[in-house]
């Protein structure tokens, strides 16, 4: 604390109001750049349409459906099981800089990116889905596992006998200190896996994704709202069902169900060709890489490929990320309040519980794809969704936040606006924007995907070098990606500790949900 | 044979010294408790001690305040840490999976000595405090050594446990040097007594020389 320097205005709190309306700035500068037009013939018709199917969904294929959520829970616990493994083996080396950037490369691609990738070589196997989701985990957990292992009581390890070898004391020391915390987050994560399992369905593994897309593309949309339906049933109900108890048994049945799975063999040629000639830059293959053309060729490749696609995607990727950064700040803003009692009343709390739980349990991806239909392909549908999504998610947390800081209140405390102008929001601001430039890379990764769908961010050029099968492109493009995910995150680490903006709560479910 | 001597030393906890001007000179085969306040300085100099003593290479074992133990581990395990240096990682992580035939037979007898046999395969964290404690000199008596450092290592023990307890570790190890609070037990089993006050050693005296009045100087406010 130094009072001295925050002045009497409380320079502090000016310089970090500042930033916020700095982050809105830039998404409103981001506007004429934004293709926003609304494709589709009448974009109403297909909301009511949409919306109608909720009223009489369509149960008839309950019995593909079924399948699919099986597949969907197979994927999601086999994914996060390898990732969280490898995670955990990670994690006690995390300190060195290889195993970080490694950590960080590999959660910096997102699964649907890995998913493409693994069908050139795997085609849609049980290898393809588990890899996809097992990846990214990994890194995540590395990192997660590490903070947690860091945050952990040291005491124990300390008094050990000196001369205790390295493994012995993490095993008997250090890793029981922390397996709490583990299990928590771990626990949370595999919620987190049944969602990206179900989101790969829509690159072609037997998902409830691949229901949810077939659907759609006949203009079912009573059996897309079943399919719909069933999923937030699943979710809600994960914790009910997916006991800890009876995670080992599920698992085994998992891998014993993805192991049946057909698909194409696994050829081993296959993954030699995809590393030693798919991903290397077409100019170099079967090239002397000691004549000079071939270096000219290459610069000649990496100009065209820059030029033409990795900047024109780079450039949308962060117009719909500014933008949707600045819809997450208000959707958040707004949000919160929906859940707070105090603010809202008991019953109307409830509903908006409920709207932040839809928000939020809805992947990312699924909700563009479900905007993308109604309002045609352009950036407006994906700074909605993205915005909707992420906000909902923190608009969650500050939510649950002011209903703990309630109980705290002076009894004299103003009601309704004025509560929430002048004691939740000043409260909250810091926490508000720590969350904020916490999912800024998120949103970064999640812009960058949605390219898939047609909106011309990277992804959509990634997708189009893997559907002609230039391999070597897509991997430059994907790197791209991971660089920009990585500046965003230096920019955001910059910004939360120029502004002390950090959260404490990390090793709660709660807190580390902001992952 | 002198075990360890300091001469005028200041001995500092972090940042600020907590012990000034120590002169102390410890001989093998003594007994010392170390009586005073709490914020005295026993747990510096216990701390100071133990690390003094790890350095010179001599065998000693630790029960530390705070205990230190692993809460989601067995008692057997917590008592096997005490000698994690003795073995291969190998032997340790099969042990951790599941208890050695042997090792269970070399820790069985210690917690027999201090009640706590029947608790050895529950976790550290369902114990209670008293338990927990006991646990912690379990794990120094298996630890074994010449030498026994204690910081308050019975204060959460009733006082019939208590003497069965220092009975063991006198028998167990030849030097044994405590932070006490129970002054009556101090002298009952410790043959010099060192008291601290505001940082500095104000009493050094073989026990029974020792008058009621100077220690209640020591603990008047």
């Amino acid at each position: 604390m130094r009072p001295d320097r925050k002045g009497p205005a409380g320079r502090h709190w000016l310089g970090r109001r500042e930033v916020g309306i700095g982050v809105v700035l830039v998404g409103l500068a981001m506007l004429p750049f934004a293709d926003l037009e609304v494709s589709t013939h009448d974009p109403w018709r297909h909301v009511s349409r949409f919306l109608a199917g909720f009223l009489s969904p369509d149960f008839n294929s309950i019995r593909s459906i079924a399948w699919a959520v099986v597949y969907t829970v197979a994927f999601g616990l086999v994914g996060v099981f390898i990732g969280s493994l490898a995670g955990l083996l990670l994690a006690p080396a995390y300190h060195l800089r290889p195993v970080r950037i490694l950590a960080a490369t590999l959660r910096a691609v997102h699964e649907l990116f890995w998913a493409l990738l693994f069908l050139q070589v795997f085609g849609p196997s049980a290898i393809t889905g588990a890899l996809a989701i097992a990846l990214p985990y990994s890194g995540i957990f590395a990192k997660v596992y590490s903070e947690m292992l860091e945050e952990a009581d040291r005491r124990p390890d300390e008094v050990l006998p000196p001369g205790s070898g390295a493994l012995s004391r993490f095993l008997y020391a250090r890793l029981p200190m922390a397996l709490s915390p583990f299990r928590i987050y771990t626990r949370y994560r595999i919620e987190c896996g049944l969602r990206s399992s179900a989101v790969l369905g829509f690159v072609g593994l037997p998902t409830l994704g691949f229901e949810l897309d077939a659907f759609f593309k006949v203009g079912r949309y009573e059996s897309v709202a079943a399919v719909l339906l069933i999923y937030y049933l699943m979710i809600a109900t994960n914790r009910q069902w997916l006991r800890p108890s009876l995670i080992p048994v599920f698992l085994v049945a998992a891998f014993g169900l993805l192991i049946t799975l057909g698909g194409p063999p696994f050829r081993m040629e296959n993954l030699v060709r995809f590393l030693t000639e798919d991903i290397v830059p077409a100019p170099l293959r079967d090239a002397s890489l000691l004549a000079s053309s071939t270096w000219d060729q290459l610069s000649g490749w990496l100009d065209v490929l820059l030029s033409t696609q990795a900047f024109p995607g780079l450039w949308s990727t962060v117009v719909v990320t500014q933008m949707a950064l600045a819809v997450t700040m208000f959707v958040a803003l707004l949000g919160f309040p929906l859940i707070v009692a105090r603010l809202v009343g008991k019953v109307p709390s409830i509903s908006g519980h409920l709207l932040l739980v839809v928000g939020r349990s809805t992947p990312e991806y699924m909700l563009v794809y479900i905007f993308l239909q109604m309002l045609g392909p352009s950036m407006l549908p994906a700074i909605i969704a993205l915005g909707l999504h992420n906000g909902a998610i923190i608009a969650h947390l500050l939510g649950r936040q002011a209903d703990a800081l309630t109980p705290t209140l002076r009894p004299d405390a103003p009601r309704g606006f004025n509560l929430y102008v002048y004691e939740f929001v000043p409260r909250l601001y810091g926490n508000f924007l720590a969350y904020i430039f916490y999912r800024w890379e998120i949103i970064l990764r999640e812009s960058a995907i949605v390219g898939i769908l047609g909106v011309h961010t990277l992804g959509f050029y990634i997708d189009g070098a893997i559907t002609e099968i230039r391999l070597d492109r897509a991997v430059l493009l994907i790197a791209v990606t991971v660089l920009a995910t990585f500046a965003v995150d230096a920019i955001a680490r910059g910004l939360r500790r120029r502004f002390q903006l950090s959260m404490n709560d990390l090793a709660s479910r709660e807190g580390s949900a902001i992952y | 044979m002198t075990l360890l001597s300091l001469a005028g030393e200041t001995i500092g906890w972090k940042e600020h010294d907590v012990l000034v001007g120590v002169d102390l000179s410890i001989q093998e085969g003594e007994t010392i408790a170390f009586l005073g306040r709490s914020g005295s300085g026993k747990s510096t100099l216990i701390t100071h001690l133990y690390r003094r003593l790890i350095a010179a290479g001599r065998a000693t074992a630790l029960v530390p305040q705070d205990h230190a133990l692993v809460p989601p581990l067995s008692v057997f395990h917590n008592v096997y840490m005490g000698r994690l240096d003795r073995r291969s990682s190998l032997y340790n992580f099969a042990n951790l999976v599941r208890p050695l035939r042997r090792e269970v037979a070399a820790i069985r007898p210690i917690l027999a000595e201090i009640a706590l046999e029947p608790e050895m395969f529950r976790p550290v964290e369902r114990l209670s405090g008293g338990q927990k404690q006991r646990t912690a000199i379990a794990r120094a008596l298996f630890r074994g050594g010449d030498i026994l450092l204690g910081d308050e290592p019975i204060s959460a023990i009733d006082e019939k446990q208590s003497a069965v307890v220092l009975d063991t570790i006198r028998r167990r190890f030849s030097t044994v040097l405590l932070a006490l609070h129970d002054v009556d037990l101090a002298r009952a089993y410790c043959s010099r007594i060192i008291g601290l006050r505001g940082g500095r050693i104000v009493i050094d005296k073989p026990s029974g020389k020792i008058e009621r009045g100077e220690i209640e100087a020591l603990y008047a406010a």
